[in-house]
């Protein structure tokens, strides 16, 4: 058994959670540059640019990359062996509470949904995904998601018979309807089968995948080159306002299904998809 | 075309922008996502308005907080959609141009048309760089919602383009079409 100890936890969450707002993924930087030599559309081209230009001056100023800081999401995966002094749960929140005021960043979460939604003025809850694997690590993901983007998002539950065409036209769709709205050029997180909720957890994580890095899977990574082909000839470009760059990634997961069912979690991200990892 | 534009935004001024101009705001504008909209408009008749509607500027967005010595924090555009149920009678009460992202319903292009008023689109997930043209900021009323407070911000040359104007062109209804490949 290892002991550790809340207070590593609480400093490599709130650490995260402030890395992540204010820089921006190399692989993100990476791709930007890619597609501006590609973009058809001049206008477009200067928008790439600038989004640039944003990470830029974000990472200078350590200035949230986008006001929109997100739900902190967070995957946990901890070793059989571990053992967490005091609450984990409590531990992350408390990461989560001191990142988002000490890093100046947005507090976006209200307590009630319908009726009152106070602002809970610290961030917190965050949405924690728990994993329990071998060994005596405790890896922490913190992934925190705006909802611009998170709005977009889609669950379609297929049926068997529609086969990889109707997973290709759904994700499509998906996209095609966001139009403007997710700020694009987004990134696309796909989860194929599971059941309900888990075709969106599984969509959820194919967005921490590294731009460039398709499935292992040989059929998963034929539907993301697909869908990154096709999604950017749908012509709605960065911002909606024309051109070739409406997508710069897209990323599969799946897992076994039910005979009766196909589901597809399409979870629409932006170019800010945040996600950052430590292991204690 | 590029545009420099003073605000207030008169309707004669707002009606003379056309889709696809590029615009550098300067002066007093004001930010207001839904809930400040909801707020403004459901107190209008009891305590009217906290603030100057009549050709105003209206910022569809909730900046992340200031550092110290800085003027404002991260600050781009929110999706307005949102705030479409509320936007046609923002327009009636004098609003002139709106800033934000993401399409609008008919019913706000059809204000916008009658009453003469713009869309403007700024640069989503562009927050840092939109901050270094915002040279004031502070809170004008609704503290205490927070990011969702109505700010009043000094801009100078805020840069924007025009989406959709007072005829109800739009750039997301045409733009796509122009890369739109069936293959
Ligand atoms: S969709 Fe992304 S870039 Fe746009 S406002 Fe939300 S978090 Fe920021």
């Amino acid at each position: 058994m290892r002991i550790i100890d809340r207070e590593d936890i609480i400093k490599s969450v709130e650490r995260l959670c402030i890395d992540t707002n204010c820089i921006l993924n190399d692989d993100i930087i990476k791709s930007f540059d890619s597609f501006i030599e590609k973009e058809a559309s001049p206008i477009a081209a200067g928008i790439l640019r600038d989004l640039k230009k944003n990470g830029e001056a974000a990472k200078k100023r350590m200035m949230p990359i986008c006001q929109d800081t997100g739900m902190a999401v967070v995957f946990i995966e901890i070793g059989q062996e571990v053992y967490v002094d005091g609450s984990l749960e409590e531990a992350i929140n408390e990461g989560v509470r001191r990142g988002y005021i000490n890093g100046y960043l947005r507090k976006s979460v209200v307590y009630d949904p319908v009726i009152q939604r106070i602002n809970t003025k610290d961030n917190t809850p965050a949405i924690i995904h728990y994993n329990i694997v071998k060994g005596d690590k405790l890896k922490i993901t913190v992934a925190p998601k705006g909802f611009g983007s998170e709005n977009m998002s889609r669950i379609h539950m297929l049926k068997p018979s529609e086969g990889r065409k109707g997973v290709i036209d759904c994700i499509l769709k998906t996209i095609d309807e966001a139009g403007p709205n997710p700020c694009p050029p987004m990134i696309v997180g796909i989860g194929i089968g599971g059941n309900f909720e888990y075709s969106a957890y599984l969509a959820k994580k194919a967005l921490l995948r590294p731009i460039g890095q398709y499935s292992e899977k040989a059929y998963l990574r034929e539907i993301e080159e697909e869908v990154i082909k096709k999604a950017n000839n749908l012509g709605i470009g960065p911002q909606g306002l024309g051109g070739t760059t409406t997508i710069l990634w897209a990323a599969a997961e799946d897992y076994p299904t039910h005979i009766a069912g196909m589901p597809v979690a399409v979870n629409i991200s932006c170019h800010v998809t945040r996600h950052g990892e430590v292991t204690i | 075309m590029e545009i420099s534009l003073k605000t207030p935004v008169t309707r004669e001024m707002a009606r003379k922008l056309r889709a696809g101009d590029r615009v550098k705001i300067s002066g007093i504008i004001y930010t207001a996502r839904d809930a400040a909209h909801k707020r403004m408009l459901e107190n209008r008749e009891k305590d009217g308005f906290p603030i100057d509607l009549k050709d105003s500027v209206i910022y569809f967005a909730g900046p992340s907080p200031a550092k110290p010595g800085e003027a404002v924090g991260s600050i781009g555009p929110t999706t307005s959609y949102r705030m479409d149920s509320y936007s046609p009678d923002m327009i009636k009460y004098g609003e002139t141009v709106m800033i934000g992202k993401g399409k609008r319903s008919s019913e706000v292009v059809e204000a916008m048309k009658k009453y003469g008023a713009v869309y403007i689109g700024a640069i989503g997930g562009a927050g840092a760089l939109l901050a270094s043209h915002v040279e004031k900021c502070r809170v004008a009323a609704y503290e205490d919602l927070g990011a969702e407070a109505i700010h009043e911000l000094v801009v100078k040359d805020f840069p924007g383009i025009v989406i959709i104007d007072s005829e109800g062109n739009n750039l997301y209804e045409t733009e796509y079409l122009k890369y739109r490949r069936n293959d």
